[in-house]
């Protein structure tokens, strides 16, 4: 396992322990500060350069990414690939290559393939690789950011500081993740967080769209979604990925909302502490009614807005800090 | 040129005995306790070494025509020589596809002009799509004995079974690449815990093991032949091993790969480690080594499938799928085997004289183009020999292969046992581990 | 706090004390007279914001905002400023990632004082003059150091000090509100 992320990569949420992982949300606990000031910058990664590079198009994403590298003061390469030389067939070591002949310090890349981030992180090892996103594989930055905001929300109604509470908030708390696990990267990135830091993991789906094996998940099926509402500290509820043909592992949307949408009816089962939580862009109507997903319970925005402080915690643990060594 | 193989074991098809061999005008001359060298004969020193007939390789992409920058006829006989191989039998999955007389002849034409065997196996079906028969007979005529798609199995039941009919009278065989496309398709990698974690696409074993079923079934019913290639599940080597023993016409080969790396290697998210059917978990590398060392599998064969590194190196899920295996298989069948305690006559029963079988390259099958390959070392026969010396330890590595492509998943893997001598077609092609 | 208890018990186990310099009735005494000092010269104690520098310049910082509350019985503005994301050396230091910065009001026109435990490189200062820019522009900046031990590498120079220390490099200070320590620094 890897205690730190300073001066490493940021690939996958699958090695981290919970010292690594608290590490990064206390260092976001700072940065959250700094995005309230009139002034949102300091000049921590000044001089230091970003690429962004996203090979599937996210624009969320991207913008939280590129936000959170300019109010560290770092400068912001941002490859457009719709109409840059990839189209053109060109290869992403090479790429990569051209990209670092400039003199970058951190690459932050999305891309369709999984494990593309850690093939880019072979060929420039003096580069730190951020990933975000890579095909169905991790999405880092938002498990870290999910995890976060729930610590955020919880402490808040300790009246602690979330630093303070460390993952003591997290032991025992029942997550309840719903919707398309298998080709979720959220889902991925979601779990291997929530474990690490003590959760009791859930998993709800449709047969069709959970992984062909969950072991190693250290998670549980359950058996009757409703029921499992009733019992869930926090619903996490995942976008249903049209854009990658989950449509024909389900019958039709309209029998996947039925059976696994968080619908009003429902959403009525939660206990009224209950954290309702979307990485979006969502499918309103399909997997979250919007009155759910505008009720008081849904944390939506909350997440969106703590992107920036995880991924500024993120790119500056990663680049200027130094490695330590790993512990088994 | 002559040759004195000094005090080799010489490893017969049931057991072994030290001696010397005289290789004459490129034909085995004698073999004796001690024979005295001719004038002018090179001595080879084989003491301590394993003597045995050529190894054969049942499963070789050669790429040519259509991927000449991967490999080459005489690119890949190099690489299959240095690996101890005396005879290669080339995939028509190049581009045009082999499947009719021309493409076969020129395959063989050029084949002919390198230091080995090579023989050729036909495409199935035209183009390999899958639709129309190709011309069997015709390229039977010209000495193929083996037909198949590989790269891709024969996807329909009703053109499996019309190929299976129209190919019995020709007494040939058809060689079928396992995986039932449907249940494969989109899939990168073995599908199971790590492809989950790992966020790939699985191709399930029981892509592979469905349609070995159904092509068993398929020969009990038209009394075919057919070959399994590169079986890589417990339950596939079980079936086959099932069918063999009602009698059915069924023979079968594991490829180095599926016997010492599993699912795992992918973890890293390599391409070099992308291979169809898929690396596969640890019970299966298990069975696959037992089914080995038990005599339940005819041939290792190579499967050797060369690639250019700038298409290896795209994302693992748009790679192609295949490894090189010509130049470390017999190291790595040694250790399959059990190493220092490896059995001689298993060695070169599934190197060479098993895949021989299957290829019908044997004296006794008097094949028109080739010589004799996977016998005993008697006199007169064209001397096909390969010295192999279980005692040198040795490294794998990308940067010392003889293929023109890279992409070897043994990069700096420790091996041990290696070919210091390869007569082939009765020339020295290797001498002391090196191209003569 | 995990992150917080081990880099700081890091940092104390590699420290070897030798001699104590301030006892907890020193430092009471040379922060009250340090206060007493602030109120003279500063004389519109309303405009002063007292930033305790994270981490070991917070704990005198409160304190001497106490002094000055009690000496002036009005309210004096404090909070804390944490200098992390502006240090020249941050890959070199041990980060607390619990170490927030607290600026309770808007800074411009106000007179700030920036209190911190050892005074030493001035690099920390530094970071800090430029961290106060993001806060706004104030009237003017002083600063308060309980222990100033020489060695300055850049032009920075205290306005109050608890005591003036000459030590050597191979020296190490720790000064907490409880007591002062002069000792080395253990690198085995």
């Amino acid at each position: 396992m890897i205690n730190s992320i300073r001066g490493r990569n940021l690939l996958t949420l699958n090695e981290l322990s919970d010292t690594a992982i608290l590490e990064v949300l206390d260092t976001a606990e700072l940065f959250v500060e700094v995005n309230q000031r009139t002034i949102k910058k300091v000049p921590a990664l000044k001089g230091r350069v970003v690429a962004s590079l996203f090979f599937e198009e996210s624009t969320r994403t991207r913008l939280s990414f590129e936000t959170a590298a300019k109010r560290l003061s770092a400068d912001v390469l941002s490859l457009a690939v719709a109409s840059s030389s990839v189209k053109k067939g060109e290869s992403l070591r090479d790429t990569i290559a051209t990209i670092d002949a400039l003199g970058i310090d951190a690459v932050v890349m999305r891309h369709q393939s999984s494990g593309a981030a850690h093939q880019v992180g072979g060929y420039v090892p003096h580069v730190r690789v951020i990933n975000a996103g890579d095909g169905l594989h991790q999405h880092p930055t938002q498990g870290l950011l999910d995890v976060f905001t729930v610590r955020q929300v919880l402490a808040e109604r300790a009246h602690a500081k979330g630093s303070e509470t460390g993952k003591e908030l997290f032991t025992g708390l029942r997550v309840l993740i719903v919707g398309d696990i298998r080709h979720s990267r959220v889902a991925r990135s979601d779990i291997a967080a929530y474990t690490a830091l003590g959760a009791e993991v859930r998993v709800a789906a449709p047969g069709t769209l959970l992984p062909a094996s969950l072991e190693e998940w250290s998670v549980r099926v359950v058996d009757d979604f409703d029921e499992a509402l009733e019992w869930a500290d926090v619903v996490g509820v995942l976008r249903l990925q049209r854009e990658r043909g989950t449509g024909s592992f389900v019958p039709s949307l309209a029998e996947f909302t039925e059976t696994f949408g968080l619908t009003s009816e429902r959403a009525r089962r939660l206990r009224p502490h209950s954290i309702i939580m979307h990485p979006g862009p969502m499918n309103r109507g399909v997997e979250i009614d919007s009155a759910v997903a505008d009720s008081p319970a849904a944390v939506i925005e909350r997440q969106v807005s703590n992107g920036v402080p995880i991924r500024m915690a993120a790119l500056y643990l990663t680049v200027t800090g130094t490695p330590e060594e790993k512990t088994s | 040129m002559m040759y004195v193989l000094r005090q080799g074991q010489i490893v017969g098809p049931s057991s072994t005995r030290v001696a010397d061999v005289l290789v004459r005008d490129g034909r085995i001359s004698d073999v004796a306790e001690r024979i005295s060298a001719p004038a002018g004969a090179l001595e080879i020193d084989a003491e301590d070494c394993w003597v045995g007939p050529g190894l054969v390789d049942l499963h070789t992409h050669l790429r040519e025509p259509g991927r000449e920058a991967a490999e080459t006829i005489e690119s890949g006989a190099r690489a299959g020589a240095i690996g101890g191989y005396c005879a290669l039998v080339a995939m028509p999955n190049t581009e045009p596809a082999l499947d009719n007389v021309a493409l076969v002849s020129y395959v063989l034409d050029k084949g002919a002009r390198t230091p080995l065997d090579i023989a050729v196996a036909g495409a199935i079906t035209q183009g390999r799509e899958g639709r129309h028969l190709a011309p069997l007979a015709e390229m039977a005529a010209l000495g193929v004995r083996l037909f198949t798609d590989d790269g891709i199995g024969v996807q329909d039941p009703s053109l499996m079974r019309r190929a299976l009919d129209y190919a019995r009278p020709l007494g040939v065989r058809l060689a079928q690449h396992c995986e039932d496309e449907s249940l494969a398709a989109g899939g990168s990698m073995n599908e199971g815990v790590v492809s989950s974690r790992l966020g790939l696409v699985g191709r399930p074993a029981l892509a592979e093991e469905l349609m070995v079923l159904r092509d068993i079934e398929l020969v009990r019913l038209t009394r075919g032949a057919v070959h399994f290639l590169h079986l890589s599940t417990a339950r596939s080597i079980q079936m086959v091993v099932a069918a063999r023993l009602e009698g059915l016409d069924v023979t079968c080969e594991v490829a180095p790969h599926h016997f010492t790396l599993d699912e795992r290697a992918c973890a890293g998210f390599d391409a070099q480690f992308k291979v169809h059917p898929p690396l596969r978990t640890a019970t299966d590398v298990a069975a696959l080594r037992e089914a080995l060392r038990a005599g339940l599998v005819d041939a290792v064969a190579t499967d050797h499938a060369p690639h250019s590194p700038e298409l290896k190196d795209r994302a693992f899920d748009e790679a192609p799928a295949g490894v090189l295996g010509l130049e470390h298989a017999a190291a790595l069948t040694y250790e399959a085997l059990g190493a220092t305690k490896s059995n001689p006559v298993r060695f070169f029963e599934v190197l060479s004289r098993g895949p021989a079988r299957v290829a019908r390259l044997r004296a006794a099958d008097h094949h028109p183009r080739h010589s004799a390959h996977g016998g005993d070392l008697v006199k007169g026969e064209v001397a096909n020999v390969t010295i192999f010396d279980p005692r040198i330890a040795w490294t794998a590595s990308r940067d010392e292969l003889h293929s023109r492509a890279r992409n070897t998943p043994y990069d700096g893997r420790d091996l041990t046992g290696r070919v210091t001598t390869t007569i082939a077609k009765g020339r020295l092609v290797v001498h002391e581990g090196k191209l003569v | 706090m995990d992150a917080h208890a081990s880099s700081s018990s890091r940092r104390r186990d590699a420290f070897v004390p030798r001699s104590l310099l301030l006892s907890e009735d020193d430092v009471r005494r040379a922060v009250r007279r340090m206060a007493h000092e602030v109120v003279e010269r500063v004389r519109d104690t309303e405009s002063l914001v007292v930033l305790g520098l994270q981490t070991g310049g917070v704990g005198f910082g409160e304190l001497l905002a106490a002094s000055l509350i009690d000496i002036t019985s009005a309210e004096v503005c404090h909070g804390t400023l944490d200098v992390s994301f502006y240090r020249d050396d941050a890959a070199q230091r041990p980060f607390v990632a619990s170490a927030v910065s607290r600026v309770p009001v808007d800074l411009n026109d106000r007179l700030v004082l920036l209190v911190d435990d050892v005074l030493f490189t001035g690099r920390t200062i530094r970071s800090a003059l430029n961290a106060l820019g993001d806060f706004g522009r104030p009237r003017a900046v002083q600063l308060a150091v309980m222990v100033d031990r020489g060695h300055r590498e850049l032009p920075i120079r205290p306005d109050y000090v608890g005591k003036n220390l000459p030590t050597s490099l191979s020296e190490e200070i720790i000064a907490t509100t409880e007591c002062g320590w002069i000792g080395t620094r253990d690198d085995s």
